[in-house]
């Protein structure tokens, strides 16, 4: 279990993924690469995600429950998948808008 | 969530790819973050309330902005245009700070206590780089004050807007895509530091990973040839400044220009030839109609290039009327519309503006937050909803003129006269008078085709009520907008004072 608040920033434990938390608050089973995230820069990477959670993150793309309830923001690519309570995080629709300024 | 973060992402995406400047000569991502960082070592050191810019754009702007994210104090961009006496009082208001301020603006800041002036060049040149090993992490809490911006006080002495660094994260994280943007894209900045475009344009091209290019002192001319050498492939205008780009691309033979992928305009009203001629100047550029107030950390409904195009060669009168609007919100933000008593208006009925999203600071120093229980912001801004769902403004409701007890906003009779070929810009103002409390009087731009006043009376006749038809009408030369293209009312009804006693033509 993982503090979430937004503005927040996490650390995977097992590959180089960092994501920004833009929604959800509370105590989440939020994982990386099948090990539990931690705050940012609190914890030395080792070890390599598990078998089916390394699907990888993408910078800038944003991942999200099907709720919508989390929504987190990769600043950091990795080679795990983000999962909640065992569910793996989809990305987010990419936006088209157009340059506006 | 800091704006420090978006650099941060874009310097590690993109390290070497050039960020502000020429292609040859310019920042990179990774020396805009290095800059930012010995900016933040600076606004530190000095222990200053605020990091101002009181210049034109260079360089030094996004590395002062990004810069006082870093240390967690705001940026304070200043008009440098100000006069002696405005300026100072302005900068009392700020406290304490590190500027970077052209030549005559420094001069006037360094003889106040607590502030500290740099030119642009001192200010990022590598030998003025401070080394400072143990420059704390930039602060995350989303609340911190990002950005302070001084409106420009066209209706009274300016109030300065806050935008907190979750509103401008959230503007960007939902309208732009990370490094959305191809390696040979270039934006060309126009618009001055201190207009809230300005801010959103760092922000969002760094995001993206859009080349910025700045041009300073806005000429038309000097626009175009930019456009042309230095490969640039979007940009940002207000509408005076593409009034005189059109005027210009005629006056050198009315070639079209093909290489700008996208225009945006916003920032006022743009008139109907104009966008109409622009259109066919730029036949295969994309356009975008952006409205936003600095209150709402820049754009939050858009009008988008297939809008435009369908409206230029469309026969429904509908679908070209849809160039007078400004499009449909942005995902994630609401608005509505309502009546004096605040209540929700239905489609095409006019009403005062609301806004409710992330983006939407709706916060002044002096007055404190301005959004309502539910988080909605008045935007002071008239207009309506069309069944579509665009929306179409008509003009502050500070302009309204109040005739005989009927409120009128200057936008609809403006909109019906600009549908006119031979007007290029036109204002309608209130000016006092016994009879009506304030009678309406329109001051006209024609363009080398000058139509009768009869023919002009006329036409509003025949759109809108008989109140709406002017008591007066002027021709000028130019109408008095501010550097950043918003229409002086302000001047045009102390100049036209006297016709409130002047019978009706």
């Amino acid at each position: 279990m993982v503090e979430l608040k937004p503005g927040s920033k996490l650390q995977s434990t097992v590959c180089a993924t960092e994501v920004m938390v833009v929604k959800g608050v509370g105590e989440v089973d939020l994982t990386c690469g099948g090990s539990p995230m931690a705050p940012a820069g609190t914890v030395e990477i080792s070890g390599t995600p598990a078998d089916g959670a390394a699907s990888g993150t993408q910078i800038g793309k944003r991942y999200g429950t099907t709720d919508e309830t989390i929504e987190l923001l990769v600043i950091k690519a990795g080679e795990g998948s983000l999962a909640v309570a065992g569910e793996t995080l989809d990305v987010a629709q990419a936006k088209s808008l157009p340059a506006s300024d | 969530m800091n704006l420090m973060m978006l650099l941060e992402m874009a310097a590690n995406g993109l390290e070497d790819r050039v960020a502000v400047g020429t292609r040859a000569e310019g920042l990179t991502y990774r020396q805009l973050f290095d800059h930012s960082r010995q900016a933040a070592v600076r606004y530190r050191t000095g222990n200053v309330d605020a990091a101002v810019i009181c210049d034109e754009s260079s360089p030094a702007v996004p590395v002062a902005l990004f810069g006082a994210a870093w240390a967690g104090i705001p940026y304070v961009p200043l008009n440098y245009r100000l006069p002696a006496d405005d300026l100072l009082a302005l900068a009392h208001r700020v406290g304490s700070a590190i500027a970077v301020a052209d030549e005559t603006n420094q001069h006037r800041l360094n003889a106040l206590d607590g502030f500290e002036a740099f030119t642009a060049a001192d200010f990022t040149s590598e030998t003025h780089l401070l080394n400072e090993p143990d420059l704390p992490e930039w602060p995350t809490d989303p609340e911190q004050v990002a950005v302070l911006l001084f409106t420009s006080g066209t209706t009274g002495s300016p109030k300065s807007a806050v935008l907190r660094h979750k509103h401008l994260v959230s503007y960007i994280l939902g309208s732009v895509e990370f490094m959305g943007a191809a390696d040979d894209e270039a934006t060309l900045v126009s618009v001055p530091p201190y207009h809230v475009a300005g801010v959103a344009a760092m922000l969002s091209s760094v995001y993206a990973g859009r080349r910025i290019v700045q041009l300073p002192r806005f000429d038309a001319d000097t626009w175009i040839d930019t456009v042309e050498q230095e490969g640039i492939t979007h940009a940002m205008v207000v509408p005076t400044m593409l009034t005189r780009i059109v005027d210009a691309l005629d006056a050198r033979g009315g070639e079209p220009m093909l290489g700008l992928r996208a225009l945006s305009y916003g920032g006022g009203k743009m008139p109907r030839p104009v966008i109409e001629r622009a259109l066919e100047l730029f036949p295969i550029t994309n356009f975008v109609n952006a409205y936003g107030l600095t209150e709402t950390s820049s754009t939050i409904a858009l009008l988008g290039p297939d809008d435009h195009r369908i409206a230029q060669y469309s026969d429904d009168p509908l679908e070209q009327q849809r160039l007078s609007s400004v499009g449909r919100p942005l995902p994630g933000l609401e608005v509505a519309v309502r009546d004096d008593h605040g209540n929700d208006l239905g489609p095409g009925q006019v009403g005062e503006i609301f806004v409710r999203g992330e983006q939407v600071a709706g916060e002044y120093q002096e007055q404190g937050s301005l959004l309502d229980a539910d988080g909605w912001f008045p935007t002071r801004d008239g207009g309506f909803v069309d069944e579509a769902g665009y929306l179409f403004i008509q003009g502050r409701n500070d302009d309204v003129i109040i005739r005989g007890g009927e409120n009128m906003s200057p936008g609809e009779i403006e909109d019906v006269v600009l549908t006119h070929p031979g007007i290029r810009d036109a204002a309608a103002i209130g000016v006092p008078c016994r009879e009506w409390g304030e009678k309406v009087v329109l001051v006209l731009v024609a363009g080398p085709q000058r139509p009768e006043s009869d023919e002009i009376s006329e036409l509003i006749r025949s759109r809108l009520r008989s109140s709406r038809v002017p008591s007066h009408i002027e021709f000028c030369e130019e109408l008095p907008y501010n550097e950043t293209g918003k229409l002086l009312r302000r001047v045009l009804r102390e100049r036209y004072a006297a016709l409130g006693d002047t019978p009706t033509e």
